[in-house]
C-alpha cells in the first residue's frame, strides 16, 4: 500500500486560541481511517485544513506527495447534513462534484443510483426523500466526485439508531466495491471500531495524535460484530483512551 | 387547486360589492358625471370596445417592454452589486434614493430631457421596475444556505460556479417575488408615462375622459388597468410555478 495522504504536523489557532497542535497523520491508498475524539477537539478543523478552507499556521497537507495547503477541492467530502442542492434532481445533485471538475459520467451515476435502491428517485427532489435516503445520494455524491479521498464528517450522527446501523453497513458495502481512501470523523466509538481498518485518537484542545490502533477484525463485516467480546474489549480499551 | 378552490369567495364579493354599487347609485339617484353605474361602465366599455382596445393595446406593449428592460437592469443590477461588495457599499444607498424622487415629478423632466418619444416613458417604466427586483434578488443571493455554500466550497468551486450552481438557482423565489411586484408596478408606470404626452395608450384615454367629464370612461380605464395588472401577475405566477417546481414538489410522498 502506498501513502496517499499525510499530514506532517500542522497547527491552527483562532484568535490566539491553538484548536490543532502539531497533529501528523499518514492515510494508506484504499484505507478506511476513522478520527475519535471529544466533541470541540478539532475534528471539524482538521477537515476543513485538509479540504483547504483554512490554510495551517505551520505544518503541511501532501496529497500524493504534493502540497495542498489550503487547496480547496483536493479531497472529496461528505458533510454532517446531506447539503444537496433543493433545485436539482437526485440524478443531478449527484453529479455535481463531477461537473465543477469537469467533466460529467451519466451512466456510472445511474448504476450507482439503483445500487443505492434509490432507481425510482433518479428525477426525484432531494425534498422528497427521506433522511437517510438523502444521505445515501450525498455519499455516492462524494464516490462520484473524481477525488481518491473522500473524508466524511459524522455523515450519520442526525439518523436513528436503526438507520444508522443500515447506513453504516451499506457504506461499507458500496465501499468494498470501489475501494476509495476514507477518512472518517465521529465521535461514536461503536461506529469508528464497526467501520475502519484504524482507529486515531484526538486529544482534547489543542488536538493532537493521542494514539492509533490498527483494528484486526476482517471483512465484510456483520451485525453479530458488535456483541462479539472481542469487540467490547475493543471499544473499552478505547473509551479509557479517550477518557485519559 | 387550491388558489382556484378560494377563489370563488372573492369572485362573491366583488359581485356583491357591484351589486351594492348598483343600488347604491339608483337609490340615491347620483348623476353620471359623479359616479356612473357598474353597468353603465360595462356598457361603455363594450360600446366603445373598438376605440378602446387600440389603446389598451399601446399600454399593453408599452408596459411589457418597460418591464422587460426593467427587470433586467433590475436582475443585472442586483448581480453586480452582489457579486462587486465595494459598489454595494457605495451605491446601495442611491438606489434607494432613486425611489423617493416621485415619478410625477421626475416625468415632465425626462420630457425636458428626452423629447415625446418612448424612451422617456421606457425610463419611468424602468424606474419603477427596477427597485423591487433588485432589492428582491439581493436578499435572494444573501440568503444562500451556510452549508450548501459550505459544501460548495469545500468541493472546490469557483466565484464563478458558485454563482451560478448555488447563489442564483437559491435565489430563484426571492427573484420571483420581486418580478411579481414589478409586473403589477409597470402597468401603472405604463399609464403614467402616457400622461406626459403621447398619442395613444389607458393613460391618454383616461386624461381625455376626465377633461370631458365622462366619469364612466375613467372607470372604464381603472378596472382595464387592474385587470392588466392581474393577468401580469398571473402570468409571473405561473411561470414561477414552473421554474421554482422543485419548492412546490416539496415533501408530497413522505
Amino acid at each position: 500500500m502506498s501513502r496517499i495522504l499525510s499530514v506532517n504536523s500542522i497547527s491552527k489557532s483562532f484568535a490566539s486560541k491553538k484548536i490543532i497542535d502539531h497533529l501528523s497523520l499518514d492515510i494508506q491508498a484504499g484505507e478506511f481511517v476513522s478520527i475519535l475524539g471529544p466533541s470541540g477537539s478539532g475534528k471539524s478543523t482538521l477537515f476543513h485544513l485538509i479540504g483547504g478552507m483554512y490554510n495551517p499556521d505551520e505544518g503541511e497537507i501532501l496529497l500524493n506527495g504534493n502540497q495542498i495547503n489550503g487547496q480547496r477541492g483536493s479531497i472529496s467530502y461528505m458533510p454532517q447534513s446531506p447539503s444537496l442542492l433543493p433545485w436539482r434532481t437526485v440524478l443531478q445533485n449527484v453529479l455535481l462534484g463531477q461537473e465543477l471538475q469537469g467533466k460529467k459520467d451519466v451512466e456510472t451515476a445511474q448504476k450507482m443510483i439503483e445500487k443505492a435502491d434509490l432507481s425510482g428517485y433518479t428525477n426525484a427532489y432531494p425534498s422528497q426523500l427521506s433522511g437517510g435516503m438523502k444521505q445515501r445520494v450525498s455519499f455516492i455524491r462524494a464516490l462520484l466526485s473524481p477525488q481518491p479521498v473522500i473524508c466524511l464528517d459524522e455523515p450519520f450522527s442526525a439518523l436513528d439508531e436503526l438507520t444508522r446501523l443500515d447506513m453504516q453497513k451499506w457504506l461499507l458495502s458500496i465501499w468494498d466495491e470501489h475501494k476509495k481512501t476514507i477518512l472518517f470523523v465521529t465521535h461514536n466509538i461503536d461506529e469508528a471500531l464497526f467501520m475502519s481498518d484504524r482507529i486515531v485518537i484526538l486529544s482534547a484542545k489543542p488536538a493532537s495524535v493521542t494514539e492509533e490502533f490498527i483494528l484486526p477484525f476482517s471483512r465484510p463485516r456483520h451485525n453479530e460484530l458488535l456483541l462479539t467480546d472481542e469487540f467490547l474489549a475493543w471499544k473499552r480499551k478505547i473509551f479509557y483512551t479517550l477518557r485519559k | 387547486m387550491a388558489f382556484l378552490s378560494k377563489s370563488w369567495r372573492t369572485l362573491v364579493a366583488l359581485l356583491l360589492l357591484f351589486i351594492t354599487w348598483e343600488t347604491m347609485v339608483r337609490l340615491l339617484e347620483i348623476p353620471q358625471w359623479l359616479l356612473p353605474s357598474p353597468l353603465k361602465i360595462f356598457q361603455e366599455a363594450a360600446l366603445n370596445w373598438s376605440d378602446f382596445s387600440v389603446h389598451l393595446l399601446s399600454t399593453l406593449r408599452l408596459s411589457l417592454s418597460g418591464f422587460a428592460i426593467g427587470t433586467a437592469i433590475g436582475l443585472l443590477t442586483a448581480i453586480i452589486l452582489f457579486l462587486v461588495p465595494f459598489l454595494k457599499d457605495s451605491l446601495y444607498p442611491l438606489l434607494i434614493l432613486s425611489q423617493n424622487i416621485p415619478t410625477i415629478v421626475l416625468a415632465p423632466l425626462l420630457v425636458i430631457w428626452f423629447g415625446f418619444g418612448a424612451l422617456p416613458k421606457l425610463i419611468v417604466i424602468t424606474l419603477v421596475c427596477f427597485f423591487p427586483v433588485t432589492v428582491a434578488s439581493l436578499d435572494g443571493f444573501k440568503q444562500t444556505p451556510a452549508e450548501l455554500r459550505h459544501y460548495l466550497s469545500m468541493a472546490g468551486a469557483n466565484k464563478n460556479q458558485l454563482f451560478w450552481k448555488l447563489e442564483f438557482p437559491s435565489a430563484l423565489p426571492a427573484i420571483f417575488s420581486g418580478l411579481k411586484i414589478s409586473a403589477t408596478y409597470s402597468v401603472m408606470g405604463a399609464v403614467i408615462s402616457e400622461w406626459l404626452g403621447a398619442k395613444e395608450g389607458i393613460g391618454v384615454y383616461m386624461t381625455l375622459a376626465s377633461s370631458s367629464f365622462r366619469t364612466d370612461r375613467v372607470f372604464v380605464a381603472i378596472f382595464a388597468i387592474m385587470i392588466l395588472s392581474l393577468l401580469f401577475f398571473a402570468c409571473i405566477m405561473i411561470i414561477e410555478r414552473f421554474v421554482v417546481r422543485w419548492k412546490t414538489k416539496g415533501g408530497d410522498s413522505r
